[in-house]
């Protein structure tokens, strides 16, 4: 990361917005020459990441000194507004809320599954909250808190593991990717959305998100060049979460960090503690601002812990230690929130009962959308292959039609007959 | 209509005067109007080009396609006519060429990307089946992806290995995705300009040994056709067409092996044998009337494919007519197909291409004397 939040990037990409490619050998050149002039810092200051992860508020809730939470040249941090930390505590805790229902729901059989991000809630936050309307998010199936909190209705967001079809809300409305169970491929597609924007010169940036697991796909590999070449606004966002299912970080790299990777594809990267929300939003709040002023991708990694198993179907203690799930209690990114927060005097007793009460309403919400026996129409698998159906579509439908009216038609008899 | 190819304004001091002449040739012949003599590759390269200028969100990338014009030129002048941001050169990354594409069409765009060859498309098998085929049904019809898959395929060049694969059958077997491939010059501009004007994901297959057919065709015919059929609504997509008209048996074939199974018609007539040449065109959505009415008509049929045998297009056409014309048959309807082995190496390849004789020996074989 490169400039404290003050800066402003000179020249975005002037010219660019109609020619993507005419300078591409010349911003691979320049990409760092350019930000050592525009920042005042060194190559190292501007791609590396900061010696250690950014952290402003410490696990006991209490604000780190100013030259402890990023202090280095290039990843000088600032502390978000109040305004801006209450709303994000307020969805830290409807988060919590919303994953601990969906487990209770997989649980009573109301949902086929849930990739729970407890743990994660920080970082699902802001997420969405570093994004501006106009910006696109591209999420993973783990993701849902963030999709929910982007704005997207939660009984809608959970369409997709209710089982009733394979999404419920349309991406191009909320500017929302599709919940994205295959690895790392929508980040691509978070390449492509900037790719065409940055074409018709709107200034969205595009929030590319991922796990630790998916940095071992090629997919990683071929979004993160493909931006970094054709300088789009997009935010690398890596969730490490620690393990890929069962398989732990030392599995998958061993890079210095997964930030470092930055490197290769000449842009800038950053670390930061993925359950301090308050340094979140500063870090992704700055590379939002950043990529949005012409500085070309960023990748900012996250250090997380999913706290719970993979999904409902994976046992967790089969390759993790109790005691190591306990040391990530100690780092909860609720807590410290509450401690700092109230610490500050910024949350009380009746704040925090009203942000309860919000999270029960969602919470509430998700019991009634997914307790709902939603009818499913048969005939809907042929509606949506194509744009119209083919004449064999039609043949088939026709054919299940058939079958469902027979099947109809036989219990009606077999009921009259048992009268 | 405006001319199809470079104007001579926009070539940049890059050009070497040789092109730049040979553009403002090609320019010229682009503007004759009535019929003239042009290549496959010429129609693909004119679709596009009448396409991009009807279309500002029409793009075309891919490996090579700027300022080289791709490897066969089919993007040649695109890039000089339409500027870097139009056609333009990608990492080298079929995957990304392939996921970038699908978030343009996300956001408003129409890209037309190119595969270098059939076989380098695989790294974005992922994308394709995953992404690009299931989009829309995903999204319940909110999302759609207006994306042109063009792949160069088949063999008969003399390639080397992993340049001449019969991939289409990968595609065919997706469900989401349209397969078109054209066998004739003027079905090369009608088909890429249907394809590129589809709401859906076409994978459009291009013979790459027909690339340099030519044929006496009339693009300002076709830009004509193109307009009128927009404006009714209706469009060539989906159909088969009748190839060579004969009563007494059916070669049904698509791309490549369309001009193999004409000559083989062509041959037969000499025997004083009249045989029906029906080509596919669109192998998804697949045409069984034209198909069927052909087999009913004649009784006896042989499908002709470049790809292997087993599990394959040619392997399905003959379980669709068979299931459809069961009583109207005379004989078991035959293949032609590659042989059931990896595509061979150059010097081999003629032994594994169906061709003239190897039609004509299933022919033999439709039971006439029964």
């Amino acid at each position: 990361m490169t400039i404290s939040a003050d800066h402003t990037a000179q020249q975005p990409a002037a010219g660019r917005a109609t020619s993507p490619t005419a300078d591409n050998t010349a911003a691979s050149e320049n990409a760092a020459s350019e930000a050592v002039r525009k920042f005042g810092i060194t190559v190292e200051d501007y791609m590396l990441p900061a010696r250690h992860p950014i952290q402003i508020v410490g696990p006991d809730g209490a604000l780190n000194a100013h030259t402890e939470q990023g202090a280095q040249p290039g990843h000088e941090y600032g502390l978000p507004g109040d305004a801006e930390l209450m709303a994000a505590y307020e969805q830290l805790v409807v988060g919590r809320r919303v994953n601990d229902q969906n487990s209770a729901l997989v649980r009573q059989g109301r949902m086929a599954v849930y990739p729970s991000s407890h743990g994660q809630e920080a970082c699902q936050v802001a997420a969405a909250l570093c994004l501006s309307d106009g910006d696109w998010m591209f999420p993973t199936y783990r993701d849902s808190v963030a999709v929910m909190a982007r704005g997207v209705d939660p009984v809608q967001t959970m369409t997709l593991f209710r089982g009733d079809w394979h999404g419920g809300y349309d991406p191009a409305k909320h500017k929302v990717g599709i919940q994205c169970t295959p690895l790392t491929t929508q980040l691509l597609h978070a390449v492509g959305v900037a790719h065409a924007a940055k074409l018709r010169g709107e200034d969205t940036v595009v929030l590319a998100m991922c796990g630790d697991g998916a940095t071992s796909e090629g997919d990683f590999h071929e979004a993160l060049n493909f931006a970094a070449v054709f300088h789009l606004p997009v935010v690398f966002f890596v969730q490490n979460n620690q393990y890929a299912i069962s398989v732990p970080l030392a599995h998958q790299s061993v890079a210095p960090s997964l930030a470092h990777k930055a490197v290769g594809y000449g842009m800038a990267g950053e670390r930061v503690d993925g359950n301090d929300i308050v340094a979140l939003l500063a870090v992704l709040g700055r590379a939002v601002k950043l990529a949005r002023d012409g500085s070309g991708p960023l990748l900012v990694e996250a250090h997380t812990y999913r706290m719970q198993a993979h999904t409902n179907a994976d046992d967790a203690t089969r390759y993790r230690q109790d005691s190591e799930v306990a040391e990530w209690v100690a780092k909860d990114p609720l807590s410290r929130m509450k401690t700092y927060l109230t610490e500050r005097g910024l949350l009380d007793d009746d704040g925090a009962a009203r942000i309860a009460e919000k999270a029960e309403t969602v919470a509430a919400q998700l019991r009634e959308g997914l307790g709902e026996d939603v009818p499913v129409d048969p005939q809907d698998l042929f509606k949506y292959v194509f744009s119209a159906p083919t004449p064999q579509l039609k043949e088939q439908s026709a054919m299940l039609a058939d079958e469902l009216a027979r099947d109809a038609a036989s219990a009606t008899t077999s009921e009259e007959s048992a009268r | 209509m405006s001319p199809t190819v470079t104007t001579s304004s926009e070539a940049n001091n890059n050009v070497s005067a040789a092109t730049a002449r040979a553009a403002a040739k090609a320019a010229v012949e682009a503007e004759k109007t009535g019929p003239q003599t042009i290549t496959l590759a010429k129609a693909l390269n004119t679709a596009m080009a009448d396409a991009m200028h009807a279309d500002d969100s029409v793009l075309v990338f891919g490996e090579d396609v700027g300022m080289l014009g791709g490897v066969f030129r089919i993007t040649d002048g695109l890039t000089k006519t339409f500027g870097q941001s139009r056609c333009f050169d990608t990492p080298l990354a079929e995957s990304g060429i392939v996921g970038m594409a699908v978030g343009m069409a996300m956001n408003g765009m129409r890209p037309v990307i190119e595969m270098q060859f059939d076989a380098f498309a695989y790294p974005a098998f992922e994308q394709i089946v995953s992404h690009v085929a299931k989009m829309h049904n995903r999204t319940k019809g909110t999302v759609k992806l207006p994306i042109v898959i063009r792949v160069p395929y088949a063999g008969g060049i003399g390639g080397v290995e992993h340049h001449c694969d019969s991939s289409e059958a990968y595609y065919a077997h997706t469900a989401g995705l349209k397969v078109f491939t054209p066998a004739t010059v003027a079905d090369g501009y009608r088909m890429l300009r249907e394809a590129i004007d589809s709401d859906d994901p076409v994978m459009f297959m291009e013979p790459k040994k027909l690339y340099w057919s030519k044929d006496q065709v009339d693009l300002d015919a076709l830009r004509a056709e193109h307009a009128a059929n927009t404006e009714r609504g209706t469009s060539s997509e989906g159909r088969a067409a009748v190839a060579r008209p004969g009563t007494d048996a059916t070669l049904i074939a698509y791309g490549p092996s369309v001009p193999t199974a004409l000559a083989a018609a062509a041959a037969a007539a000499e025997e004083g044998r009249s045989l029906e040449v029906i080509d596919v065109r669109s192998i998804v959505p697949f045409d069984d009337e034209t198909v069927c009415a052909s087999v009913r008509k004649t009784g006896r049929a042989v499908v002709i494919a470049e790809a292997h045998g087993f599990a394959s297009v040619a392997s399905e056409i003959v379980a669709r007519v068979q299931e459809r014309c069961f009583h109207h048959l005379a004989a078991p309807i035959r293949r032609v197909t590659g042989f059931d082995v990896p595509y061979p190496a150059p010097k081999l390849e003629h032994y594994y291409l169906p061709g003239v004789d190897r039609i004509l020996d299933a022919v033999d074989d439709l039971q006439w004397e029964d």
